[in-house]
């Protein structure tokens, strides 16, 4: 058997946890290691339990283990993990799997830790099944690990964008299994005490948007963003910057694209004055289409990317945004 | 009065090519130097500005070679008080033991009678991005964790943290002593002054060593992910590509959505 955390947004499963379910039941069919569980710690809404069935009977989900307690209802990780851990001892499963995300990887952190066992994060690909050896990302992409998982429980997180999420051969009916699980006061002590909704939907459109504009040190100063902004909102998409640009201040932090930053895939990606770092690509390189705006034709961004133009983005830019206008007129 | 402890590890700066050991077992930055992740830069300045917030202190450490030391000194510079250098051989060990080394200078600084109120560490290592030295740093020590924390402040003895969730800007509340992780994003990491590299030359400077890993990596080997080699085509140079562009984002269905 394969458990997988799910973590759920307004529209049932997240988009990662939806690819790990992918993968694990891949994983699962090739091994022959059993059926499909799933796992969801603490409430959610009608709609969208309704939508997260319609997901794991989709993923091909035998049984769905949902943790319930009203104090479930405020994020305390080490809780979480309190719950996950009760699955795994009841169900005893081969893989525990989990999206890569900060909770994905926290939760597993902490249920590695209470089950004394090892974590793998960001797995992208399983090598072998015995001995069990993963391979996963380190360096920020820019390098592999394979690693080796012997323990009877293999902890691990799955890679964003490491695969596309695909539908079963057979949907299944998933059995619904509500438990109250083994809590401590200790449990509750880290938690969410208030949450400020601000920022959330900028990082939000940036993640989840079909196109983003990139921005990087060649948008020249804190007033060199107008025309980006302009191409941004033209082609309904999120602006995604550089870390020079944030740590310039800039732009916000939460703009930010890469390794310390967001991870995107949207169908586009514009990247305009960013030479394309190691940590900048970790962040993009799972756009469908990458179309660079450089004046360097030697930039990394450049010639990693599917289309280029190349020269001054202060000129090209505008350029460009008249032509929409034209056309869209 | 809060003594905090922040957490940083020497890797190698991969913002270029990057190449691996004859061994496969470490990326070789011989050639390309070595710096800490954005995230350890950011906990060190949350631990500079908390200990003079506080009047308390701010010490350093690492796990690693001797040659950490050059990593201690940068956050030295930039503030800290004092430094401690765990030499162990870091390649040889796992998240567990790193968080067992880390949590045996906590016991023992406890023991001489420094309790470090406050742990701060990376949310994850630039190197090999483990994302759980602190949660099993806290586990070990039997305290409480937070991951992913962009501000940090202490109010008596509690410390109110903020970091980014799915929904927002999520804030939280935990008693001291506890452990936090810290992402990029929340405070600037200064500059160090020229005052501070001459103060951080004789900054006090523990040297311990740690004993054998216990657990270990599980570390096959290192590999490089396949190159692909280049297929971009120029649209064209300067403005006079822009018509060029705008066939293209029709092709790809995202104009006029
Ligand atoms: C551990 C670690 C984590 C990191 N995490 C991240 C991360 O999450 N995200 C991230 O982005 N970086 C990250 N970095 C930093 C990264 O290594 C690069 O330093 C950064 O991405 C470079 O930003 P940039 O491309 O904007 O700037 P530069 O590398 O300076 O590139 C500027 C580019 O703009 C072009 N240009 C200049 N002027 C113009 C113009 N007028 N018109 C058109 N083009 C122009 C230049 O040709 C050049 O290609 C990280 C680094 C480390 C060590
Ligand atoms: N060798 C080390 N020495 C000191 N701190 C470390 C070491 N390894 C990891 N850490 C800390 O633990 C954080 C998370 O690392 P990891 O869990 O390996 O991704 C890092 O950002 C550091 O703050």
């Amino acid at each position: 058997m394969i458990v997988v955390l799910v973590e759920t947004d307004r529209e049932g499963a997240t988009l990662v946890s939806r690819e790990a379910l992918t993968f694990a039941r891949e994983v699962a069919d090739r091994a022959g290691a059993g059926p499909l569980h799933a796992v969801l710690v603490g409430p959610v809404a009608d709609d969208v339990d309704a939508a997260l069935q319609g997901h794991l009977a989709e993923q091909g989900v035998a049984a769905l283990h949902h943790a319930v307690d009203d104090r479930l209802t405020a994020y305390a990780a080490a809780a979480a993990a309190a719950a996950v851990v009760d699955v795994v001892k009841t169900a005893s499963p081969r893989m525990l799997v989990a999206a890569g995300t900060p909770r994905g990887n926290e939760i597993l952190a902490h249920v590695a830790t209470r089950l004394q066992v090892a974590m793998a994060a960001n797995v992208v690909m399983v090598d072998s099944d015995d001995p069990l050896v993963v391979t996963r990302q380190v360096v920020g992409g820019a390098a592999q690990e394979e690693m080796r998982l012997d323990d009877p429980v293999a902890v691990l997180s799955v890679a964003g964008h490491a695969c596309d999420p695909r539908a079963a051969e057979a949907a299944t009916t998933p059995e619904r299994l509500e438990f109250t699980p083994t809590l401590t006061d200790a449990d509750l002590v880290a938690r969410v005490v208030r949450v400020e909704a601000e920022a959330v939907d900028d990082s939000a459109a940036l993640t989840s948007a079909r196109v983003v504009v990139g921005a990087g040190r060649g948008a020249g100063g804190p007033d060199g963003f107008k025309e980006l902004l302009e191409l941004t909102d033209l082609l309904d998409g999120a602006l995604g910057v550089s870390r020079v640009v944030t740590s310039l201040g800039w732009r916000p932090h939460h703009e930010q694209v890469g390794q310390t930053g967001s991870r995107i895939a949207p169908d586009v990606y514009i990247p305009c004055g960013i030479s394309g770092a190691i940590q900048h690509w970790a962040g993009c390189s799972s756009a469908k289409t990458i179309l660079a705006i450089n004046s360097d034709p030697d930039a990394p961004m450049v010639t990693k990317a599917h289309y280029a133009v190349i020269g001054d983005l202060h000129e090209i830019v505008p350029a460009i945004n008249e032509e929409l206008r034209r056309r869209m007129a | 009065m809060v003594n905090v402890l922040v957490c940083v590890k020497r890797v190698p700066d991969s913002s270029g090519e990057i190449l691996l050991t004859a061994d496969e077992q470490s990326v070789d930055a011989r050639h390309v130097g070595y710096t800490v992740s954005p995230h350890e830069e950011c906990a060190v300045e949350l631990a500079v500005q908390i200990a003079s917030a506080t009047d308390g202190t701010a010490t350093v450490l690492s796990v690693g070679s001797e040659d950490a030391i050059e990593q201690l000194r940068n956050a030295l510079a930039v503030g800290c008080s004092d430094a401690v250098l765990v030499e162990a051989e870091t390649d040889r060990f796992g998240p567990a033991d790193v968080a067992a080394a880390i949590a045996d200078v906590v016991t023992a600084r406890a023991s001489e009678g420094t309790v470090y109120d406050l742990v701060l560490l990376g949310n994850d290592a630039a190197d090999t991005g483990d994302f759980q030295v602190g949660v099993r740093l806290a586990y070990a020590l039997g305290r409480p964790v937070l991951t992913g924390i962009s501000m940090v402040e202490v109010q008596g003895d509690r410390a109110i943290a903020r970091g980014d969730g799915p929904e927002g800007t999520e804030i939280f509340e935990l008693p001291l002593p506890a452990v936090v992780t810290v992402m990029e994003g929340g405070v600037a990491p200064r500059y160090p002054s020229i005052p501070g590299r001459m103060k951080a030359k004789k900054a006090p400077v523990e040297n311990k060593s740690a004993g054998p890993p216990t657990v270990g990596p599980g570390r096959v080997r290192l590999k490089l992910p396949p190159s692909q080699p280049s297929s971009v085509e120029i649209l064209g140079e300067g403005p006079d590509a822009a018509p060029a562009v705008v066939d293209l984002l029709t092709r790809l269905g995202v104009v006029g959505r």
